[in-house]
């Protein structure tokens, strides 16, 4: 099988490369939890596979049929970045949640304490 | 009846002494419990130098509903047997207290509403506010299968079944009309009754226009995912 490689290939296969090094980098450094890293690795693997065979994009175009292959490619970008919004949207109404819970019973505490100091000081 | 008296408030320095001492002289065997909601002004220190309330100091603002929530939360761990809800703004009479109290302490309602539109005792001049209030109450009315006329007052009274359900789930973002939807979808037995109010002579209120408007889409949107909701207890 004879390989060609067009310049813009290089160009993005390097480019997913360095996503997915970047990626690797931020969950050594503990900056990106394993958890939500799975799913931007998934991403990046896909790119990786779009960049060495774009022949793959024209295939699902003509599958889905679209007419001009670019937009496939746009429709699956948006669906995927809009699911993965969503997703941060979830996760950010837990935290709140958690959040508004942490911050009532710290508050539910703190007048417990108050109040056992001016039990004490009392007794004393 | 073991009575918490509960009084959200969020930056209310020049209203809140005026309340206590208003609900404590006319309640005076209620435990006052006021949750500061974050305040940055010294509301805090004024209700310590009363001496007469108690006082949850929120470590950052939550918003009313979760201020609330904190209130039916300490009624819970402490057992009492009724919570009354009473606005820090002076708009709430403390002499009404007892009315609003009335069909619970008779065991007529696990709820009750003190509305300002039930009877034509008082005024409410804010026209827009208005308007907002009747849609909010509106479709409370349609959805709960009973008619609510006031379903934004602040001035409410609970039982010890529907301080605990509170105490488990808050509808944090939009209260008012989504607890009304969620104590009823619980079998609470909701009830009105009259009240008159005050309008605020000092400080201001922390609502403006737009937050009116935002927060009555937010209110009609979740009054209407609730009726997906199944109940929480049997």
């Amino acid at each position: 099988m004879e390989i060609n490689l067009y310049t813009y290939q290089i160009l993005s296969i390097i480019g997913s490369i360095l996503i997915l090094l970047l990626l690797i980098e931020l969950v050594r450094k503990r900056k990106l939890k394993e958890n939500y890293s799975l799913l931007w690795f998934g991403i990046a693997i896909v790119f990786i596979i779009f960049s060495i065979w774009p022949d793959l994009l024209f295939f699902i175009a003509s599958l889905l049929g679209i007419q001009y292959s670019p937009s496939a490619l746009f429709l699956i970008l948006i669906t995927g970045l809009y699911l993965l919004l969503l997703h941060f949207s979830v996760v950010i109404s837990e935290l709140s949640e958690k959040n508004k819970n942490l911050s009532q019973k710290i508050g539910l505490m703190d007048l417990e304490i108050r109040k056992l100091k001016d039990k004490n000081r009392k007794t004393r | 009846m073991k009575t918490l008296i509960i009084i959200p408030a969020y930056n209310e320095e020049e209203n809140i002494k005026e309340v206590i001492d208003g609900v404590k002289k006319e309640e005076p065997d209620a435990k006052i419990l006021v949750i500061d909601d974050g305040s940055s002004d010294s509301t805090a220190s004024v209700v310590k130098n009363t001496k007469k309330a108690d006082i949850i100091m929120l470590p950052h603002n939550l918003g009313i509903g979760g201020a609330v929530q904190t209130g039916f939360k300490y009624a819970r761990k402490n057992t009492y047997d009724m919570v009354v809800r009473v606005d820090a703004d002076g708009q709430h009479r403390a002499e009404e207290i007892r009315d609003v109290m009335q069909p619970v302490v008779e065991k007529k309602a696990d709820m009750v509403i003190g509305s300002r539109f039930l009877a034509e005792t008082g005024g409410y001049p804010i026209l827009t506010r208005r308007i907002g209030q009747k849609i909010i109450a509106f479709f409370t009315s349609l959805i709960a299968r009973q008619k609510i006329t006031d379903s934004t007052s602040g001035f409410r009274c609970y039982n010890k079944r529907a301080t605990t359900l509170l105490s488990k789930y808050y509808p944090t973002d939009s209260p008012g009309g989504e607890e009304i939807i969620f104590l009823q979808k619980n079998a609470i037995k909701i009830k009105e009754v009259p009240i008159s109010i005050k309008m605020r002579e000092k400080g201001k209120s922390s609502i403006t226009t737009l937050d009116s408007i935002f927060y009555m889409i937010k209110v009609v949107l979740s009054i209407f995912i609730n009726v997906l909701r199944t109940p929480i207890i049997k």
